[in-house]
């Protein structure tokens, strides 16, 4: 056993786990934050996908205890209250779910996508970064859809912050 | 059409708590006292149980109880059935082999259930169930069903001589091979359908929990039809009586036919938390999924496709083998016949049909129906064969199909179905124009120069969906009603809870039948519930499959809906001093046409449930029930063209271009169908090109994970083009057809035509991998 | 996955002391060994987690001489801009390891101990002539790779970091599995003043090897049209369920051109 303390979703938190303990396990049992998945057991589905210290990881591939001290942001985290992300928002306006039960590692995923891309994404590029993502309901197409119409607005809102700034 | 009603493209309402986490799978349940399963699973395709020794197990850490076979069979419980009776031509009944949650003495194909492991945490019941020491005798085993047929096989099972299930046949085997003796051409094939693993993101799960002061059991479980499963558990299963059993299916992650059946580990969960005292979850991890969800297709057939001089469609001769696996699953029985044999007239008028099929037991997983189930099997093997009629015969593949075309309904064919309305021609004019089928060749030849195979394909499928009426699929054999119940709830408040027993996992039930209640009385979306998945609190329903929740799902709340109009319009008529037949409803409020008169729809719900001033002997309330039985089948179908570029060097195929042109009738939420659109060619382009399960000759499932099973992912594809036409149903209210199935029916013969067009040969099976499309071409090559 | 004990390394020598006499591993990012562990093919006692060791972390680059740090991930190599200006085959081979996530977490040298067969990496080090560094000594690349999963590195041996003079000319071009998405086939080729070198990942059944073929073809002339033609023996090639032999072999020379073209 061992002590695990994090940052989740900006709160402190700890726990003792057995150092076997995957970290979306202890998320998800420990925690209670159940919106993290697992979808397969070899590293590839991406259900499980969670921020680690600001950085896209399959929470799956990765022990609690090897994540102690360290900063997580779950699907849990990402709105604002009651205000959606913009990736939330555009998942939703462009029907990139059907089941959900990817779509949390989606948008975690296209998240952190964007976050890489400041310059824009492309169709083809969305695609090429969704590898690690796998979803059996939709096709990827409004998937797809949905990351470039949320890049686009987070691109917006950020020059317009700029403006302001400036 | 209002902006939430019907055909409005509306955002769905289930999505919030499903992108915020806030969804509740199986898997995040939680029961105080709940405790882990693993199951013990055999390592071999068939093997005689010898000894079974769980003293080290029961000794382990955390252990709470290990449990086996012989101990469910003494406590009653029974062995998993097959639902749908079919008789072989020489009359005899199909020949079912026992199938027990636990196995007890032997073991038919890697993953078969031999014992459940209970303990404190998943981890220790995993340790635990290494332990458990089981001495087997191995047997030789057959993976394949055309091996399974042939002499000396191993016999699977002792009911099952030789391992045939049942030699069906339908249609007029006289009249066919007359046509094909009398033809002026005859295309011949040789069909494979790949098997596939349906793979819903969501791995099955079961939470299963007695409780002792109540003698009552609560099984969660990741189900597409609640009320089947506990049916089935009751019945058959003998697990506890259906007022003792509430089945509960959550947001379900994926279904696509595997969530269908019941599968051992619910039953066995709910027998053992009876058995253990604590409440028992059990979490299928992706190899057990691949090892023991019911797989699909897996069919080998011959073909023979008869055409006269004037290139008419005489005749069709169909031989198949299907493959079942180890055990007969739930409905695996009616996939290879009548949701199969009866589409093989497919949209074309063929005079004579006769289809044998065989289906044959292995030591491989039970296979049933995943998306499509049994259509995609006709579709894929009608459009491979008239695609290839078209190249021998020298003639365009699209007039070949349009000289064919049924045009007149309604159409009886020569297997059973009844087309009731279709306009075969705009599909595949529409999708001919969205394709730029007229450019392909100036695109072929600009591939070319970028050393590119282009290749064009179409594929032209028609599809049941809603089978039914009930009497009718009972007298083929169907252990089931296939109608669908609804209750539509009015609170005082006028808000509206929908109670139906279709079951949504991912295909948005919550918004779509929401519309259906909107257009019907104004009421905002947001003050209509839809509620599902729970056995206490829905009345008996037959749940989602079979694309059947649009055309009879929603007709049975219809129904419901026109007996609360009619009780609403009553009580509006009378509170406003009006004739009942002068009420309209609009915009949330009851109004006396030509008046402006009007009562809003909750001062109406109040007036119901106050019952201070109803007319007279009215019952106060507002809650109408209905069960709808549908007259017949629908018929959905569509064009669906698909252009590639095969790299010649690698064998890489590029899908450079997908066009699907559908007609499902009238469309709720045209955003929900596309997307079911989406999905389902996702599906059909993963099986074509990617998708292939694969045994090796012990019986050892080779592609058990993502890492040797190809799932298609977002740059295997392309942005599909889709488009609807429309002609209505007159099979049901709403003139529904259904499209959750569509897109894996209709595209993988599109692929394959493609490819096959590209590369200038038909020697190619699915999945259409590099390696084989590589081997192709350097054949085609050499030729 | 079986009970295992945690430790986290503070330095090198803290690592090397805490697996002393036990049967553990150095976990980095972890990428394929927990996944292993998961499907309980990998079970050892203990894990020692590098991780947080800074001094393994960072990438030097001075003139033409490269230096990596074990703990580097394959985000960091994909996206450093001096390694990029002098090696940009690295770049674009880190950038294309398995997905973004598993690049977040991944490292160069948890890649190169692992030496899994259809693992990238492998196949730069031994065509750009690497060095592997270890916390006891230095390694040439042909000497470190030893076959399926097998390298030179001795009990306890941790490799800190690798380090290679950039090549004229360098570009790699991998054929991935179609499920698994690793390289099914993959081929890396550099040109520097002491010639050329072809190094081919996940198709030999020994692991990496440089492809003789292939570098003399390029040695002739460095362009794909030089290798048109060029036929190499299936023979010691892998098979499996997505690729023959000969397919394999086809890919490599394919692989190989495209590679070539990339470097332009």
């Amino acid at each position: 056993m061992s002590d695990v303390s994090l940052v989740v979703n900006g709160r402190k938190v700890s726990g003792s786990v057995e150092d076997r303990t995957l970290l979306v396990h202890f998320l998800r049992e420990n925690l209670g934050l159940t919106g993290t998945h697992v979808g397969c057991d070899t590293s590839q589905c991406g259900a499980c996908v969670v921020h680690v210290d600001g950085k896209a990881v399959k929470s799956c591939t990765m022990l609690a205890v090897q994540a102690s001290g360290s900063e997580v942001v779950t699907i849990e985290g990402l709105a604002n209250g009651a205000e959606l992300h913009p990736v939330q928002a555009a998942f939703k306006e462009h029907h990139g779910l059907q089941c959900g039960f990817c779509t949390p590692g989606m948008i975690m995923a296209a998240t952190d996508m964007i976050r890489r891309h400041p310059e824009g994404l492309d169709e083809a590029t969305v695609r090429a970064e969704l590898e690690g993502n796998i979803c059996r309901c939709t096709g990827y197409h409004n998937i797809v859809k949905a990351v470039l119409a949320a890049s686009k607005t987070m691109a917006k809102s950020k020059g317009k912050a700029k403006a302001k700034a400036a | 059409m209002g902006i939430e009603g019907i055909g409005a493209r509306v955002a769905r309402k289930e999505d919030r708590r499903l992108i915020t986490g806030a969804g509740r799978y199986v898997d995040d349940m939680v029961v105080p006292g709940m405790k882990h399963a693993a199951f013990v699973r055999s390592p071999h395709a068939h093997a005689e149980i010898k000894k079974i020794d769980v003293r080290k197990a029961k000794a382990m850490p955390g252990v709470i109880d290990v449990l086996l076979g012989k101990e469910l069979k003494t406590d009653g419980i029974g062995n998993l059935i097959c639902g749908w009776m079919i008789h072989s031509k020489d009359g005899t009944p199909m020949k079912m082999g026992a199938w027990s949650p636990l196995a007890v003495d032997r073991v038919r194909y890697v993953g078969d259930a031999v014992a459940i492991v209970v303990a404190d945490t998943k981890g220790q019941a995993r340790d635990a169930a290494e332990a458990v020491e089981i001495t087997y005798k191995e047997l030789k085993s057959v993976s394949e069903a055309v091996d399974a047929l042939k002499k000396g096989a191993p016999q699977i099972h002792p009911e099952a001589d030789g391992n045939l299930i049942y030699d069906w046949e339908i249609g007029d085997a006289k009249a066919t091979d007359a046509a094909i003796a009398k033809a002026a051409h005859v295309t011949k094939m040789h069909i494979v359908n790949n098997r596939l693993v349906p793979n819903a993101m969501e791995p099955r799960a079961a939470l299963g929990h007695y409780d002792k002061a109540e003698d009552h059991y609560t099984c969660w479980t990741t189900s597409q039809n609640p009320h089947v499963a506990r049916l089935v558990m009751s019945a058959f299963y003998n697990v506890a009586p259906e007022n003792k059993l509430r089945v509960i299916a959550p947001d379900v992650g994926g279904g696509f036919g595997s969530k269908i059946y019941i599968y051992p580990e619910e039953i066995v969960c709910l027998w053992a938390s009876k058995k253990t005292g604590v409440p028992v979850k059990w979490v299928a991890d992706r190899t057990e999924s691949f090892l023991t969800d019911a797989h699909g297709r897996d069919h080998v057939t011959e073909v023979q496709m008869a055409f006269d001089k004037d290139n008419k469609i005489t005749g069709l001769k169909v031989d198949t083998i299907a493959n079942l696996g180890a055990y007969m699953s739930l409905f695996s029985s009616a996939v290879p016949t009548y949701l199969y044999a009866t589409l093989l007239s497919g949209q074309y008028n063929i005079p004579a049909i006769h289809a044998n099929v065989r289906t044959v037991y292995t030591n491989t997983a039970p296979v049933d129906a995943y998306r499509g189930a049994g259509r995609p099997e006709a579709t894929y093997l009608l459009e491979r064969t008239i695609e290839t009629a078209a190249r021998e015969l020298g003639v365009s593949p699209a007039e070949l199909r349009r000289t064919n075309f049924i045009t007149q309904f309604p159409h009886q064919t020569p297997v059973i179905m009844n087309y009731d309305a279709g306009d075969y021609a705009a599909s595949l004019d529409a999708a001919m124009k969205a394709a730029d089928w007229d450019g392909f060749a100036a695109r072929k030849a600009e591939a070319a120069k970028r050393g590119k195979l282009r290749g064009i394909g179409m594929s032209n499928y028609i599809e049941a969906c809603g089978i039914a009426p009930s009497a009718a699929v009972g007298s083929l054999g169907a252990g089931v009603g296939l109608w669908e119940s609804a209750e539509v709830r009015v609170n005082a408040v006028g808000t509206i809870e929908v109670l139906t027993g279709s079951h949504s996992h991912g295909q948005g039930h919550e918004t779509t039948f929401a519309q259906l209640v909107n257009e019907r009385f104004g009421v905002p979306l947001d003050s209509v519930s839809i509620v599902h998945g729970d056995t206490d609190k829905v009345q008996m329903g037959m749940g989602t499959y079979g694309s059947r929740s649009g055309a009879v799902g929603m007709s049975a709340i219809f129904k419901a809906l026109d007996k609360v109009e009619s009780k609403a319009k009553k009580i509006a008529a009378h509170l406003m001093e009006a004739d009942e037949g002068d009420i309209v409803i609009e915009n949330g409020e009851l109004k006396v046409a030509g008046t402006d008169k009007k009562v809003p729809w909750f001062q109406m719900a109040l007036a119901a449930y106050t019952a201070h001033n109803l007319p007279a002997g009215m019952e106060p309330g507002l809650k109408e029930t209905a069960f709808y039985d549908p007259s017949n089948f629908t018929f959905p179908a569509g064009c669906y063209i698909c252009e590639v570029e095969v790299d010649p060097e690698t064998g890489v195929t590029e899908i450079v271009q997908f066009v699907a042109a559908d007609d499902f009738g009238n469309i709720m939420n045209p955003m929900i169908v596309e997307g079911q659109v989406h999905g389902g060619i996702a599906q059909g382009i993963g099986q074509a090109l990617l998708e292939g399960t694969s045994y090796d000759d012990a019986g050892q499932l080779l592609t058990a994970s993502f890492m040797d099973y190809t799932m298609p992912r977002a740059d295997d594809l392309p942005s599909f083009v889709v488009s609807t036409s429309n002609t209505p149903c007159p099979g049901n209210p709403l003139g529904i057809k259904g499209c959750g199935e569509a897109g894996a029916i209709g595209s993988p013969p599109a692929v394959m035509n493609a490819i096959t067009d590209a590369i200038g040969t038909n020697d190619l099976t699915m999945p259409a991998s590099p390696q084989k499309v590589w081997a192709a071409v350097r054949a085609a090559k050499k030729h | 996955m079986y009970a295992v004990t945690y430790h986290r390394a503070a330095s090198v020598a803290d690592a090397t002391k805490l697996a002393k006499g036990k049967d553990a591993k150095y976990l980095s990012g972890g990428m394929t060994l927990i996944p292993a562990m998961k499907t309980r093919l990998a079970a050892p006692s203990d894990l020692i987690d590098l991780g947080h060791i800074a001094d393994l972390k960072g990438i030097k680059v001075s003139g033409k001489t490269v230096t990596i740090g074990a703990g580097t991930t394959h985000s960091e190599v994909a996206n450093n801009a001096k390694l990029k200006s002098v090696c940009p085959a690295l770049t674009d081979l880190a950038g294309h390891i398995g997905d973004p996530h598993v690049r977040h977490k991944g490292t160069i040298g948890g890649s190169i101990a692992n030496n899994d067969p259809a693992a990238d990496y492998p196949a730069a080090m031994l065509a750009l002539d690497a060095t592997i560094v270890t916390n006891k000594r230095e390694i040439a690349a042909a000497k470190f790779f030893k076959g399926l999963f097998e390298t030179a590195l001795k009990e306890g041996e941790i490799v800190t970091g690798v380090t290679f003079t950039a090549p004229e000319k360098a570009g790699y071009e991998k054929f991935r599995n179609p499920a698994s998405r690793y390289a099914m086939t993959g081929v890396f080729v550099a040109k520097s003043k002491d010639g050329v070198r072809a190094a081919v990942t996940g198709a030999g059944d020994n692991g990496v090897f440089r492809s003789k073929e292939v570098e003399a073809a390029l040695s002739k002339s460095f362009a794909a049209s030089a290798l048109e033609g060029v036929k190499v023996p299936s023979k010691n090639l892998m098979g499996d369920l997505h690729a023959t032999p000969d397919y394999r072999a086809n890919l490599v020379v394919v692989m190989a051109k495209r590679a070539v073209a990339k470097a332009g």
